[in-house]
């Protein structure tokens, strides 16, 4: 009878040995796969993505009078709303009466909005601002230092960012008046 | 499934054995009259065991050989189909991708679109049968590998006579004298076997470790496939692509804003200018345009010591110089800037005068140069004369609507409207010019712009680059390699010697080259009164 018994416990703690050899290899190997498919889908849309911190930038402001320059980090406890366009690009000239249109209302509940604009000259841009009305601060990003740290591709890209500088929304492409207005009361500081 | 007992020696097997691991008794009755099966030297495969847990069924489903193959067939036919269609970064990049495939190659190629062919070698999908591979062939040589290790490390000498009888170079020989086997045994030492014995049992082994090839070659595979992995680790691989202008200085993207690159000035040479060129002047002439020979870019790279915050002024300070030609990159910090490709003669600036519309002769009123990179918007003149540059369009078209526009950033097709205000006057006249075109807003100007002249520069086009993971690929393929010629040009063989009631019996194996084996045997037994092992395949089927 011992020996039987004996028998069967060497037996199973061989099943139980060969599980946990199985089951710590598949789950390295799985795990090599999940980290490699993560971060094939991380590379393709670049560095930023919703739950990062924006990243701080100062540019110079082209219709501001006021001050010279707009620093992102000086906006902490506003929603800010950064939006990457360009003259030549159509849907982001679409999109530029909207954001003019809900401006004063959400600048008074504390959301700036702020254009970033990767126009080489200066000039098409003051044309632009003056033909469009704009009071919003619209920056000139003159050597594409901002778009290479937010890693913008197609135009235009829209970051929507809470009080405290992280990123609530990233949105790829042009705005609608509805959608704007949702994604602006979302970072609406409370 | 439960454990065989071996009927000659009573040594339980586990299941799928198929011939016993103690004394060599082969298991599997129901091939009696044919040859042994020599794979894994008779091991059960390890996957073969009983399914009970979900574990063991997902470890089974990666074992099995055939799901392997099948993975590999489905990643064949799917990378060749890639191949089909141009892939999407070899597309116009001035294009929508879904646009471009559906314009292009039609219903066909919106289906390609669809189905993510159009980035099939990123694409996750692909990803996942490529990793499901590199699992099948993790699982599968553990599985196979570690039996055939196990057996191949506990030989016993001593193999039962029906094993022998079922190799396929067998012979019995009835009467032998024991010097003649001495001598047989010395022939077969100094043909560097190794020799194992016990109770007068012989076996005599060589090239055992070409038996591990395909493990070796499966491990370098396995690091290949973790090398291209590691691509997708941001600091690890960077393949980015900037355009630098002539005399302007960019960021290089990739970098995180530290490096810049100057473009001091771009070199471009055709063929047909040098007197060593004579030789092609024959081909050169059939040419509809010209050749180009060579073309580099003078560079200097900058590094941004700056503390500041994204978007203050950098602080430059050079970390490399010199000439970007094609195949010969510029280096630095680990990041190579590669000549790729460029634009000629793009507009720099446009000088203009301006003159009455009726004077023949066009004399010049006022002249002046707009900077097409950077223009000022209102020209003044010490005669009283005022132009305004209304509107500027780097890269003129005309939409649907008719309205002009620019399609890009950069000067190449540049159109202008000026506003002329005579001394004195309030009301400008407005004139649009445009490569080709000089319009009068109203008809009636008085005034008339005309170019008079332009600047061109060059941009040339570099390619980023940075890969950490070259060195875990190329240790891999080295591997891989290793394993190839460790199975390829060595060859696992035995010998068995069996005594048994005053007959001798002797078999032999060999992985591969059974021709080789034959050859090596026949030189074993010169000097001595053994015949040559019969080839029992042979032998059955000429009966």
């Amino acid at each position: 009878m011992d020996k039987i018994e004996q028998a069967n416990k060497t037996k199973k703690n061989k099943k139980r040995n060969r599980l946990i050899y199985r089951t710590s290899i598949l789950t390295v190997l799985f795990g090599a796969l999940l980290f490699a498919l993560i971060s094939n889908l991380m590379a393709d849309d670049e560095t930023l993505d919703v739950g990062d911190k924006a990243p701080d930038f100062q540019l110079t402001h082209l219709n501001g009078g006021q001050s010279e320059t707009i620093r992102l980090g000086d906006l902490k406890g506003k929603g800010v709303m950064l939006n990457f366009w360009a003259t030549y690009c159509e849907p982001c000239e679409r999109e530029m009466p909207y954001m003019e249109t809900l401006y004063p209302e959400y600048k008074q509940k504390g959301v700036e909005i702020i254009a970033v604009s990767v126009d080489a000259t200066e000039l098409v841009i003051d044309k632009f601002v003056e033909q469009y009305g704009l009071s919003f601060p619209v920056l000139h990003d003159n050597n594409s230092l901002v778009m290479d740290a937010y890693g913008i591709r197609p135009l235009p890209t829209t970051f929507f960012i809470d009080e405290n500088g992280v990123i609530v929304e990233r949105v790829m492409g042009e705005l609608t008046l509805e959608n704007l207005e949702g994604y602006l009361q979302k970072i609406e500081p409370s | 499934m439960n454990e065989i007992k071996c009927e000659s020696c009573g040594f339980l097997n586990s299941a799928g054995t198929s011939i016993c691991n103690k004394c060599g008794m082969p298991l599997d009755k129901e091939n009696d009259s044919k040859l042994l099966n020599m794979r894994y030297d008779g091991r059960a495969i390890r996957s073969k065991t009983k399914n009970t847990s979900i574990v063991d069924k997902i470890w089974n489903f990666f074992s099995s050989i055939k799901i392997g193959v099948t993975l590999i067939a489905i990643a064949l036919i799917a990378s060749a189909v890639g191949t089909i269609l141009p892939q999407s970064m070899y597309i116009p990049t001035n294009v929508v991708a879904e646009e471009h495939y559906r314009d292009r190659y039609g219903l066909a190629g919106q289906i390609y679109y669809q189905l993510g062919f159009h980035e099939l070698y990123s694409s996750w999908w692909y990803l996942i049968l490529i990793a499901l591979i590199g699992i099948s062939i993790f699982i599968v040589s553990l599985d196979r590998g570690i039996p055939l290790y196990k057996a191949l490390k506990n030989q016993n000498p001593k193999r039962h006579i029906h094993f022998l009888k079922r190799q396929k170079l067998f012979n019995q020989y009835d009467q032998y004298s024991q010097e003649d086997l001495d001598k047989l045994v010395t022939n077969i030492k100094k043909r560097r076997y190794k020799i194992f014995e016990k109770d007068g049992h012989i076996l005599a082994e060589k090239g055992r470790f070409s038996r591990w090839g395909p493990y070796v070659n499966h491990a370098g595979l396995i690091i290949f496939l973790i090398g291209t992995l590691l691509r997708f680790v941001p600091f690890m691989y960077v393949d980015e692509f900037v355009w630098v202008r002539e005399g302007e200085t960019a960021i290089i993207p990739g970098t995180s804003q530290q490096y810049y690159v100057e473009n001091q000035e771009f070199i471009f040479e055709t063929y047909g200018n040098d007197e060593e060129d004579a030789k092609f002047s024959e081909i050169l002439s059939q040419q509809n345009s010209a050749i180009p020979k060579h073309f580099e870019t003078k560079a200097v790279i900058y590094e941004d010591v700056s503390e500041g915050v994204i978007g203050s002024e950098p602080e430059l300070e050079e970390v490399a110089s010199g000439e970007i030609i094609v195949n010969k990159p510029i280096q630095f910090g680990g990041f190579a800037l590669y000549q790729d490709s460029y634009q000629l003669n793009e507009f720099q600036s446009m000088s203009f005068k301006l003159h009455e519309t009726t004077d023949e002769n066009e004399a010049s009123i006022v002249e002046f140069t707009v900077d097409l990179t950077n223009p000022d918007s209102v020209y003044t003149f010490e005669n009283g004369f005022r132009i305004e540059l209304d509107q500027y369009y780097p890269d003129y078209i005309l939409d649907d609507d008719g309205t002009p526009r620019s399609q890009t950033n950069y000067p190449r097709n540049p159109a202008f409207v000026f506003f002329v205000y005579p001394p004195g006057e309030s009301d400008p006249e407005a004139s649009f010019l445009a490569i080709g075109q000089n319009i009068d807003g109203t008809g009636e100007n008085t005034y008339k712009l005309g170019l008079t002249n332009f600047d061109v520069r060059d941009v040339s086009g570099l390619n980023v680059t940075k890969d950490l993971t070259l060195p875990v690929i190329g240790l891999g393929a080295f591997i891989f390699m290793i394993g190839v010629i460790q199975g390829m040009y060595w060859q696992h063989r035995r010998i068995w010697i069996h005594p048994a009631q005053g007959k001798l019996f002797i078999a032999s194996h060999t992985n591969k080259n059974w021709y080789g084996m034959t050859n090596e045997f026949e030189k074993i037994i010169t000097n001595t009164k053994f015949s040559m092992l019969q080839d029992q395949e042979k032998v059955t089927k000429d009966n």
